[in-house]
């Protein structure tokens, strides 16, 4: 019989937003259970916040075994510092064989911080992770309109990040239990950054993220009133709108609206697509999706080998259109 | 005083151009392409701040760049729009570097270039587009790091305020000089070149430093030093069977409209 080879936890580092797990660390966790399985060790997790005893439980029915929770005043708001100081200091005691970190606007910026004081490599816009018959992490990325595996054959911990809606929120089991484990905080925090204030604003439109019908519009639509007609039919559909690159670049819509790779990650019932070519790197971001259309004047563009229903036309005559036959078939109901 | 600004610039291949690339569903690996190299549109915002900051309070500014000789070109071409000096850090042991291996030999070029303020980067390239170099630069250097910078005023010549986004929000921060930020887009509008800018950076000089000028031997650098390796790649497989809908124009539309009803959709 062969014994298996030792190695430490999969760790995730979790993020919380005014005291609330964040789905992505969630997410995170489920995807962390099954590579732990195959490695047969157990799935830690690490929280840094304030007033968070009480809303642990989700991690361990998410299926952590152990929990790190620092827990104070002065980890209230992130703090790449005193975030970062923590996290390596129980890394270098644990020596965790895998830690993953959702993609998010804190998450990528201490991700990079940790993998450097650790020595180790950390893998960005993973869409898959694997464990190989070496036992060791194949981290998926979207690239050159295909995918490539990067690997940290040598050090450890094997670092990813990994964008929310990547992987499913894993099954809840409430009644799994874990052990709860109290890490201190450091008495003085450095004031080399001090957060002055951390302001949200509830977003006015429907969340990409959670929208059941999302229209994402490319860079054919032309011009800003292309790009206003494809707004309109969004509305009108009661839809999330999103958006490819070249649309952020010419300014049409903002950043976080845009989907794919380095944007966000939809799952809606439905995804309509219009004026765009159909790049990887833009539908990575719409895997999810349950029923796909494309409109697009160019009958060979690649979007039609991912849709289930395939338009070819010029957008700018058909968008209106479209916007006029789904008002008469509101009507006719 | 006068702030020392060093601004790191990644000459990438053209983003225009660089679909060109693509895994051969062959032989698995990247189809040969030249596509020319071009100016990290990023950085371009992470110059801009340094100009702006040397034309409001005085500063130098060094621009530091590690690639292939060819990257000398977009060095000039930021000598142009106004910074002081160029420094290319080029040598055959650099290639192949991961995020961590770059990070790694940038932090040495600018601990070999001494004294520095400010340290500007972008947020991301538009090829590898981790995000990891500037954080990790800081890292290196043991000074504190502000990513996904959107906007940046001066308190006093030790403090920057800088605002930093957030899902659907932002962070307010103070910081501390020396430090490191990374510019996003909505930073500022970077200018263009300007013909005199052109004509002055001419007789500006380029430094140019090996692995020797850094005092790094060959293991600590390049392909060498980076954990992370590429272990495999693969071409889409997964595909969906399309339904062209055909008809008129307004047939089409239509056509839809009845599916997506049909289906529950709309
Ligand atoms: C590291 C990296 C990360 C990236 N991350 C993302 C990401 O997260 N999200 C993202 O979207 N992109 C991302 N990109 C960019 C991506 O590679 C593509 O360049 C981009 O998705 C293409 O956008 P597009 O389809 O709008 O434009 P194009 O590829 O230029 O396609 C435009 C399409 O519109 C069609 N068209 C033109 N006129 C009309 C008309 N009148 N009516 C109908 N159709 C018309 C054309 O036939 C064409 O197919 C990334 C790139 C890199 C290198
Ligand atoms: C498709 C793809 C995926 C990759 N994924 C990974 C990965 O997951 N992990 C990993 O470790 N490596 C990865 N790499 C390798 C990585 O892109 C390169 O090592 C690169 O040298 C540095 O990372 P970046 O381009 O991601 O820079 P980023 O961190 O995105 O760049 C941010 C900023 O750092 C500065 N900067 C970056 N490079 C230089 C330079 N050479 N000279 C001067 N300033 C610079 C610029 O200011 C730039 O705006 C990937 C490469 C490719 C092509």
């Amino acid at each position: 019989m062969t014994t298996k080879a030792n190695c430490g936890p999969v760790w995730v580092v979790a993020e919380q937003v005014d005291g609330r797990i964040q789905n992505v660390s969630l997410q995170l966790v489920g995807k962390a259970r099954q590579l732990a399985d195959e490695l047969d060790v157990p799935v830690e997790v690490v929280l840094l916040g304030q007033g968070m005893k009480d809303v642990v439980e989700p991690l361990f029915a998410a299926g952590a075994d152990r929990v790190y929770l620092g827990d104070d005043p002065v980890l209230n708001w992130y703090h790449a510092e005193t975030y970062t100081e923590m996290i390596v200091s129980l890394a270098l005691k644990i020596q965790p064989e895998i830690l993953l970190i959702g993609s998010t606007c804190t998450g990528r910026e201490l991700a990079p911080l940790v993998a450097a004081r650790l020595a180790t490599g950390l893998t960005a816009h993973c869409i898959d992770l694997k464990i190989n018959d070496q036992r060791i992490l194949e981290q998926w990325i979207p690239a050159y309109g295909g995918l490539i595996s990067i690997i940290c054959p040598q050090k450890r911990p094997q670092m990813a990040t990994v964008a929310s809606g990547v992987f499913p929120l894993p099954d809840m089991d409430e009644s799994r239990r874990g052990e709860l484990v109290m890490l201190k905080a450091p008495e003085a925090v450095s004031g080399r950054i001090r957060t002055l204030e951390v302001v949200r604003r509830e977003p006015e439109t429907v969340a990409l993220e959670s929208a059941s019908i999302v229209v994402a519009g490319g860079i054919g639509a032309g011009d800003e009133d292309g790009w206003r007609q494809i707004s309109d039919l969004a509305r009108i559909l009661n839809a999330a709108l999103g958006c490819t690159r070249p649309v952020v670049d010419a300014g049409w819509a903002g950043h976080e609206t845009m989907i794919g790779q380095s944007g966000k990650m939809v799952s809606p019932e439905l995804y309509l697509g219009i004026g765009l070519s159909g790049d990887l790197q833009h539908l990575i971001g719409v895997a999810g999706a349950r029923v796909m259309a494309a409109v697009n004047k160019d009958a060979r563009a690649p979007v039609f080998e991912q849709v289930d229903y395939g338009i070819v036309a010029d957008c700018r005559e058909f968008v209106p259109l479209l916007i006029e036959k789904i008002r008469a078939y509101r009507q006719s109901r | 005083m006068t702030l020392q600004i060093i601004v790191c610039v990644k000459a990438v291949p053209d983003p225009a151009q660089a679909g060109r690339i693509r895994i051969d569903p062959a032989t698995r690996t990247l189809t040969r392409a030249d596509v020319p190299l071009a100016f990290n549109p990023l950085d371009r915002n992470a110059l801009e701040a340094a100009l702006q900051i040397k034309e409001k309070s005085g500063a130098r500014i060094t621009v530091l760049s590690m690639g292939p000789s060819g990257a000398e070109s977009i060095v000039r071409e930021c000598l142009s729009l106004g910074a002081d000096h160029g420094i290319l850090l080029s040598d055959r042991a650099f290639a192949g570097a991961d995020a961590y291996a770059t990070s790694f030999t940038l932090a040495r070029g600018i601990e070999n270039i001494g004294k520095y303020d400010l340290i500007l980067c972008g947020m991301a390239s538009s090829d590898g587009a981790t995000e990891w170099v500037g954080p990790q630069i800081a890292s290196f250097l043991g000074i504190p790091a502000a990513t996904q910078v959107e906007e940046l005023t001066q308190a006093d010549s030790q403090t920057l305020i800088v605002r930093s986004g957030m899902e659907n929000g932002y962070r307010l921060m103070e910081i501390k000089l020396p430090a490191l930020l990374t510019a996003t887009r909505k930073l500022n509008r970077p200018r263009a070149l300007s013909f005199s800018g052109i004509i002055k950076a001419r007789k500006k000089q380029i430094v140019q430093w090996g692995l020797q000028d850094l005092g790094l031997a060959e293991d600590q650098v390049g392909q060498a030093a980076s954990p992370t390796v590429v272990s495999a790649m693969t071409t889409r497989t997964a595909r969906r069977q399309v339904e062209f809908i055909e008809g008129s124009i307004e047939e089409k539309a239509e056509i839809l409209v009845q599916r997506l009803a049909q289906a529950g959709l709309i």
